[in-house]
């Protein structure tokens, strides 16, 4: 990495703990990533972008700012972007995959909640991510208890916008979320200073779909046996589409894309045919959170698909294009975003369907149900989804794991084991 | 000949096999250089050596030719000895592991305890200790004695051996405090057969299936028989072995 201190003090981060950052992520993700076999080319592009993620990236979005542009940071996949980018604005996903600044963190939280929230908090308070301090303003959302009050906690520190997210799927809360979307697109206005108009909308609409369209593509690929890319450059992927540019990104997907048709005409994977397929669902794996997918990869099997936020849930319905008038494109993005099965809402059937769906059309073995410490709704609905599977005779393992990494030899076995039974 | 191994927190089991008869077998304390030993153990050519065991995978970057877990061992094992099993128990020194069985033999669903040592053997050495007994096995024979009426009320190990030892100060009878940790342990372990579903015949390996308080409560509290194999330590390795054997005859 090239020398961005002046970048980082002018962000007003503390150095030292973001050194401290910098210094444990080469290792973790060379032994997690580089170390891969049968890697494909154009993972390069990803690999760099690894590489500068607290450097060019940052940069870039200096320059937007310099140049009178807003930055939005955005903790769920609930946020449209669309309507960011419809004013002029860059929407980022703020990572919260590692333990850090925790005991910032739990200066204000209890110590027994979600490493996603406290994650999110210590990097807050701890002053280390680069991302957050070059926010212009932050949106949370009423997904899980957690979340919703550790916003009133973050407010203090940085301004927070909440969106009512609802929590259940009726006309009525479709109303609510349609009016929670339109507020968004005025605040954004206001943030910005730029008006959102249909052209610039249906713009928008049409690149984040474009991104959308890229990762299915990808997604797609996958389904072939040998799978031509490993579930944990997938994941890696999924992560960054939520801060890259978006063009770019984009193209860059497709790219690799292209090289995987070839592969599968070829025959070609990353591990051999026949290899153990299994899907990942439960709770999102926000960077650098590879801990269970790298565990997975090295003991035999292949992630085939991620029923994740990080994965799946953010890429799997468009935005229809089919409206002219704003108003009704509005509508369009607040319903996109309805289609999200999340485990706030109560019921949640879509997610147990479309797990038993994916494991036919990918071919899977298995699901590995995976659910950070703490975090109720996916441990919870991890009930649900155990029903359902052993209706349908499809293997599950239930994983609870933090961002620590204490328990990764029982992991190891409890894997392994799972692995040994697909076999 | 094939060999198994089973490199466990406080053992290593060894079996050699000539086809599928039992040539050899050795048990060893793990000690601090887990290697060493397991390559003692090793002290002829064998045609291929399957490892298991928390130290399965330094042993295969070591001299075994491949590895399996602990719960496919288990279950090799025992089908080996009890054709038809359909539920094994494993509680070892540091986890508890319920592994279930279709009619073929082959796993079909498996539980691990958290990542506590609460319920394993390790829980027990450690109140072994706090009532001043010499060993585990001193340990179970006394609590057969004792009397019940006692409750431990804490899992954990930490506050759990503090309770023993105030129960004690309190005038307790020592094999009455025995008896109850047992309770204890065997309340837990039931309680994880029971979420899983388990079937009957049931067989309970591991170092800790050696304690007759145990296995008495045990089948007691569950109403079945537990069959104990006659050296439950071994049954990892053995799996190890028979494991070793038929991948080399699919070769
Ligand atoms: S799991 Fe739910 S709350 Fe979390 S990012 Fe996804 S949609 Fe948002
Ligand atoms: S992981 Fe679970 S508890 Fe944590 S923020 Fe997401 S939904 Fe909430």
């Amino acid at each position: 990495m090239s020398n961005y201190s002046e970048m980082w003090s002018s962000l007003g981060l503390n150095l030292e703990a973001h050194d401290q950052l910098l210094k444990v992520l080469p290792p973790t993700y060379h032994d997690v990533y580089l170390t891969q076999p049968n890697r494909p080319k154009n993972m390069e592009y990803f690999d760099f972008v690894v590489n500068e993620i607290h450097g060019l990236r940052i940069q870039e979005l200096q320059e937007h700012k310099k140049a009178g542009g807003k930055v939005i940071g955005a903790f769920c996949v609930f946020v449209p972007e669309e309507i960011v980018r419809a004013a002029g604005g860059i929407c980022i996903g703020l990572c919260s995959g590692i333990d850090i600044g925790t005991a910032e963190a739990e200066q204000v939280l209890p110590r027994n909640i979600c490493p996603l929230i406290k994650s999110f908090m210590g990097f807050k308070l701890a002053k280390i991510c680069p991302y957050f301090e070059s926010c212009d303003l932050v949106v949370g959302e009423t997904t899980c208890d957690g979340k919703k009050k550790a916003f009133e906690i973050l407010n203090d520190y940085v301004p927070v916008h909440v969106m009512e997210t609802p929590q259940m799927k009726k006309g009525r809360d479709r109303d609510l979320w349609l009016e929670e979307v339109k507020d968004f697109a005025r605040l954004v206005e206001e943030t910005t200073g730029n008006q959102i108009s249909a052209a610039t909308l249906a713009r928008s609409i049409n690149e984040v779909n474009g991104k959308r369209r890229a990762l299915r593509r990808l997604a797609d690929l996958r389904k072939c046996d040998p799978a031509p890319i490993s579930g944990k450059d997938s994941l890696l992927i999924e992560q960054i589409a939520m801060y890259d540019d978006v063009e770019r990104f984009t193209a860059r997907v497709n790219q690799l894309c292209d090289e995987l048709e070839q592969r599968v005409q070829a025959g070609e994977g990353v591990f051999p045919a026949k290899t153990p397929r299994v899907i990942v669902t439960g709770t999102p794996m926000a960077i650098p959170n590879w801990k269970v997918p790298h565990i997975i990869e090295t003991s035999g099997a292949v992630i085939v698909a991620e029923e994740l936020c990080t994965g799946l849930r953010y890429f799997e319905n468009e935005v229809a294009e089919d409206a002219t008038g704003l108003d009704n494109m509005l509508e369009n993005v607040a319903a996109r975003y309805m289609g999200i099965n999340c485990a706030v809402f109560t019921p949640n059937p879509g997610r147990l369907e479309k797990l038993v769906q994916l494991v036919k059309e990918y071919n899977a073995g298995g699901v590995i149900h995976c659910t950070l410490s703490f975090c109720d709704p996916y441990a919870v609905e991890a009930n649900r989804v155990e029903k359902m599977l052993k209706q349908e005779g499809i293997p599950l393992l239930k994983i609870e794991t933090g961002y620590d990494q204490e328990d990764a030899g029982q992991l190891k076995t409890r894997i392994e084991a799972f692995v040994e039974m697909l076999k | 000949m094939y060999a198994g191994i089973d490199i466990g927190s406080r053992t290593i089991g060894f079996v050699a096999l000539a086809g599928d008869r039992v040539l050899l077998t050795a048990l060893e304390d793990t000690g601090h250089e887990p290697l060493d030993t397991a390559r003692k153990l090793l002290n002829q050519k064998y045609a291929r050596v399957v490892a298991t065991g928390y130290g399965r995978h330094s042993a295969k970057s070591d001299f075994a030719h491949d590895v399996i877990t602990e719960i496919k061992a288990h279950a090799l094992g025992a089908a080996y000895l009890y054709p038809g099993v359909r539920t094994v128990l494993d509680i070892g020194g540091q986890d508890t592991k319920v592994i279930l069985l279709n009619d073929r033999g082959s796993v079909t669903d498996f539980q691990m305890n958290d990542r506590c040592s609460a319920g394993t053997g390790k829980f027990l050495e450690v109140m072994a200790g706090a009532l001043g007994y010499t060993g585990v096995g001193e340990f179970g024979e006394e609590a057969l004695k004792g009397k019940r009426g006692i409750k431990i009320s804490n899992m954990c190990t930490v506050f759990a051996e503090s309770e023993a030892v105030s129960l004690l100060h309190r005038g307790a009878g020592r094999e009455d405090i025995a008896l109850a940790l047992h309770v204890s342990v065997v309340e837990r372990t039931a309680g994880m057969l029971q979420r899983v579903g388990y079937k009957t015949p049931l067989v309970f390996t591991g170092g800790v299936a050696n304690n007759r308080c145990i296995v008495t409560l045990l089948a007691e509290k569950l109403g079945v028989e537990v069959i104990v194999p006659p050296q439950p330590q071994l049954v990892g390795a053995l799996g190890a072995a028979l494991a070793a054997a038929t991948t080399a005859a699919a070769q």
